[in-house]
């Protein structure tokens, strides 16, 4: 049986023989949630594949796949395996020029787009990638009067491929029998801090033995339920999404439209949820605005009961003891009343496990879904290890942490600090980058990760910063950028920050306020504003900012090894932080390097102990087109504390 | 602007039509045709008389003199329920939708003529209703997905920003399935965004739909990028009538509508 199962178009022939019946795939059309079944989703994986085959596809060609998360577009990626082909799902809102790269560096020859967005962005890099001769598109909306040659629809991709499928019934076994476990799988781009991003090669073997992991370490069946509304071309919707319900043959459930989620989240009610921690940012957030805009009642209800579920919420979730009866009705009530609904507003209500991951994550936002009772959990992992280095058990679970190494992965801290990780998991290679590749992974098989951390006393990995951005103040102390715009963004104010110290006598930082939250906050207060950059630029909203910043420099003084990188000066940014002006990665990462570079003169004036200083930036609307914004910021100081002698035992 | 729908023969026609409100006179003698799936504005400055024009074509007013033929049927007075009969739809300067109700719902209203069952069968929800209703609600998720709403398809109508809501009653209209659609500044109060976006869906709906297009506007790059023919009035007359181009180097729109100096 394994032998029949160590690539992925095997596992879905296994999928669909052993629960034909069972659903695959599911997604919401019209205000209807479709359903595929494994068996019928085989059907369509075959259309596609002897689709592809009879215009050309041969095996080791690639296929880019670009939109939001649909049926069709899994199945095209199982569809190229089946072939012998490689999938390089890539990120939905790159624009054209980003693309390009990869169009080029991957070969790619065919490519599945969602609708008529993609497939202009598609058309747009024809010229620069004459290879690229086949374009499969999705929804047909707007492209009815395209005449490139390169165009074809999905549904005629497929009547085409019925047709082949009729004429040469072996075709498709024959191609399955053909692929090995350690061919590739997949090709993921990574979205690089700098430089073009480097393509992650992944063999069926890899991905396969590291779902296998993943399903075993939190027992999913073919009872549980995903909800894939994260990008495509990124590793974990890969994982979490694709590999893993091959393997426990649980349902894909799509949403109707990224605007949709919400809505779709709960009427699926997903036993299994992945986001990263912006994703639980974000619904904390909308969650606290509706508290306050509600009736006293509601209000007062909430926090007594929120106040319970801080006090005792994670030790029953936990299963510990420690809690008195009184407590526990008390909690049972409160799970009646206003946890219970609050989880199914928010489509929570099944959750058995919830993960986050890729970035730090706040204290109270952590213990607000934990306290819940939603099994909130943190992982560790990237591109290339296949995520899934290290993971918290259930039951064991610690905020500054990301858990324990998994099954069959083995963690070494250099001298330096950095962590190594060697697992099956581990990519081969970078795509047509040996010397990356021999960069990344040493002669005895550890891939060398980039971040910072070290083990605590329970053997839990605790990450700090990437390795390449801790550095050292002028006069000698730590200076973790990442640790402390993570300790920043953990206000609901405050979007993004960004510190700048490496080499310089004091730390100084730029603020992202929060739109919505800060928005609100001056609602409240009758504070008139006409848009992002006149709220940033208000007193008030200055003074709330200057509270985080002071309560941040607060924590940092009661550490004795970053007490001295406390934020003296600080100014809020007039323009949000954007993918599309180059300051922030596709996963939302801010390129500390490239702002400073962007902003050079802002960072002067910060240091140069000036009040205020004029910017003009320009900024990339949604359309392409760009325009120029600016502004007269001001610059404030905030007051720092004494550092602690001696660091206190956590 | 290659290869949209075939512009057809002249499926509205009005005649010399004359509309006088007491001794307010708002239309004098305008005539003009539209014809099948074009893009037809009606420009023209403040009480030019554009609204009044639509109001005598979906029979909201009934003009005193000429009159209004629609797919060859021609009539001094029609009534609002039987234009819609028709296939005239139409949207409103300012949005007339059920504020409390959903999107959804207001959408549902836009099929009201094509219901064919009773209230009493209605309520019961007995077989013949519910598959129609069922049909309905197909066609309205249709138009929900065309517009891009699904996100507020439970949403009451009053609780979304104005852009929205827009779009709403752009919704409405087309769930009546029109063969003429009229819309009543269908941009007035949009950001350029949201310009941009009702002009794709207008175009996709000339486009897709193959509805023909009546529309009143007063961004004036957003009609010339539209319309095939444009209808200048003045004072309830017609000044000029025209592609944009023409209509743009009229030396009468320059003198009455852009205002530049000479």
């Amino acid at each position: 049986m394994a032998e029949s199962t160590d690539t992925f178009p095997r596992l879905l022939l296994r999928q669909a023989e052993i629960r034909p019946d069972r659903p695959a795939m599911r997604e919401k059309d019209l205000g209807i949630w479709q359903t595929w079944t494994w068996a019928q989703a085989l059907e369509e994986v075959r259309a596609l594949a002897c689709g592809l085959a009879a215009q050309g596809f041969r095996r080791g060609d690639r296929l880019a796949v670009i939109g939001d998360n649909r049926p069709r577009l899994y199945w095209s990626m199982m569809a190229a395996q089946v072939l012998g082909g490689v999938p390089v799902p890539l990120y939905q809102d790159a624009v054209a020029a980003e693309l390009a790269f990869v169009l080029q560096d991957a070969d790619i020859g065919f490519a599945v787009a969602e609708d008529q967005e993609q497939v202009d962005k598609l058309l747009e890099n024809v010229p620069r990638c004459p290879k690229l001769k086949h374009i499969y598109f999705e929804d047909a909306r707007g492209l009815r009067h395209y005449a490139q040659e390169q165009l074809t629809s999905l549904d005629a991709l497929q009547a085409l491929g019925r047709d082949f499928a009729s004429r040469n019934p072996e075709f498709f076994a024959a191609e399955i029998g053909k692929g090995g476990p350690d061919d590739d799988a997949v090709i993921l781009y990574t979205s690089g801090t700098t430089g073009n991003p480097k393509g992650v090669a992944q063999t069926h073997a890899a991905l396969i033995a590291t779902a296998r992991v993943l399903v075993a370490f939190d027992g999913f069946s073919d009872q549980d339920e995903v909800l894939c509304y994260l990008p495509m071309a990124w590793v974990g919707d890969f994982l979490y999404s694709y590999a893993q319900s091959l393997v426990a043959g649980f349902c894909l459930n799509c949403p109707e439209s990224p605007e949709t989620v919400m809505t779709d989240l709960r009427e699926i009610g997903p036993t299994y949820y992945f986001g990263p921690p912006r994703v639980y940012e974000s619904i904390l957030t909308q969650v606290m605005i509706r508290i306050e805009d509600a009736g006293w009642l509601k209000r007062r209800m909430f926090h007594a009961f929120m106040g319970l579920a801080k006090r005792v919420g994670m030790t029953i979730l936990d299963g510990k003891a420690g809690v008195s009866l009184r407590d526990r009705v008390l909690y049972a009530l409160g799970n009646l009343l206003v946890y219970g609904p609050l989880k199914n507003v928010l489509g929570l209500s099944r959750i058995r496990v919830a993960y986050t991951g890729g970035e730090a994550i706040g204290p109270d936002l952590f213990d607000f879904y934990r306290s819940i009772g939603v099994n909130l959990k943190q992982l560790y992992g990237m591109t290339e290890t296949c995520v899934t280095v290290s993971m918290h058990a259930s039951g064991e679970v610690k905020l500054e942490t990301v858990g324990r190494p998994m099954p069959g992965v083995e963690v070494r801290i250099a001298d330096s600090g950095e962590v190594l990780v060697r697992s099956p998991g581990v990519m081969r290679e970078y795509h047509k980058r040996p010397d990356a590749t021999r960069e990344a992974i040493d002669p005895e098989g550890f891939f060398h990760t980039g971040d910072a951390g070290f083990f605590d006393a329970e053997g839990h990995l605790k990450i700090i910063d990437r390795a390449k951005d801790v550095g050292r103040l002028a006069d000698g102390s730590l200076f973790a950028p990442k640790y402390l715009e993570n300790k920043l963004k953990f206000f609901p104010y405050v979007k993004e920050a960004v510190c700048f110290g490496d080499g310089r006598d004091e730390v100084c930082a730029f603020i992202n306020i929060d739109m919505p939250a800060v928005g609100n906050w001056a609602e409240r207060r009758n504070l008139a504003y006409s848009g992002y950059a006149d709220l940033a630029s208000q007193p008030a909203v200055y003074e709330l900012v200057r509270e985080c910043v002071e309560k941040v420099n607060r924590d940092l003084a009661a550490d004795a090894a970053l007490g001295g990188s406390q934020i003296r000066r600080f100014l809020i940014l007039h323009k949000e932080l954007d993918a599309d002006d180059g300051e922030l990665t596709r996963t939302r990462k801010v390129r500390r390097r490239h702002i400073a570079e962007k902003y050079a003169t802002l960072v002067d004036a910060l240091y140069s102990g000036r009040e205020s200083c004029f910017v003009e930036t320009q900024m990339r609307f949604e359309d392409g087109r760009t325009g120029a914004v600016s502004a007269d910021l001001r610059i404030l100081e905030a007051r720092t504390y004494d550092v602690a002698r001696e660091r206190k035992a956590a | 602007m290659t290869g949209r729908r075939e512009i057809g023969a002249p499926i509205l026609e009005v005649e010399d039509v004359s509309l006088a409100f007491g001794g307010v006179v708002a239309l004098q003698g305008v005539s003009f045709d539209v014809r099948q799936h074009e893009i037809r504005a009606i420009i023209g400055p403040n009480g030019a008389g554009k609204s009044s024009m639509l109001n005598v074509i979906n029979g909201v007013y009934h003009p005193q003199g000429g009159s209004v033929a629609f797919k060859g049927r021609r009539r001094r007075k029609v009534d609002p329920y039987e234009a819609a009969k028709a296939g005239i739809a139409r949207t409103f300067q300012n949005i007339a939708l059920f504020r409390g109700m959903s999107v959804l719902d207001n959408l549902m209203t836009g099929r009201c003529l094509k219901m064919r069952r009773n209230v009493l069968e209605q309520a019961l929800y007995l077989g013949p209703a519910r598959s129609e209703e069922l049909e309905h609600r197909r066609k309205v998720e249709a138009v929900i997905d065309f517009l891009e709403i699904q996100h507020v398809r439970r949403t009451p109508v009053g609780r979304l920003p104005y852009g929205l809501q827009k779009r709403v009653e752009l919704g409405r209209a087309l769930a009546a399935e029109p063969e003429l659609l009229l819309l009543d500044e269908p941009m007035a109060g949009m950001n350029i965004e949201e310009k941009q976006d009702m002009s794709r869906f207008i175009l996709d709906v000339n486009d897709q739909m193959g509805a023909t297009i009546v529309l009143i506007e007063h961004d004036m790059g957003v009609v010339m990028d539209l319309s095939d023919r444009v209808v200048v009035l003045d004072y309830g007359r017609k000044i000029a009538d025209g592609t944009p181009e023409e209509v743009r180097r009229n030396p009468r729109v320059i003198d009455a509508y852009l205002g530049v100096a000479h």
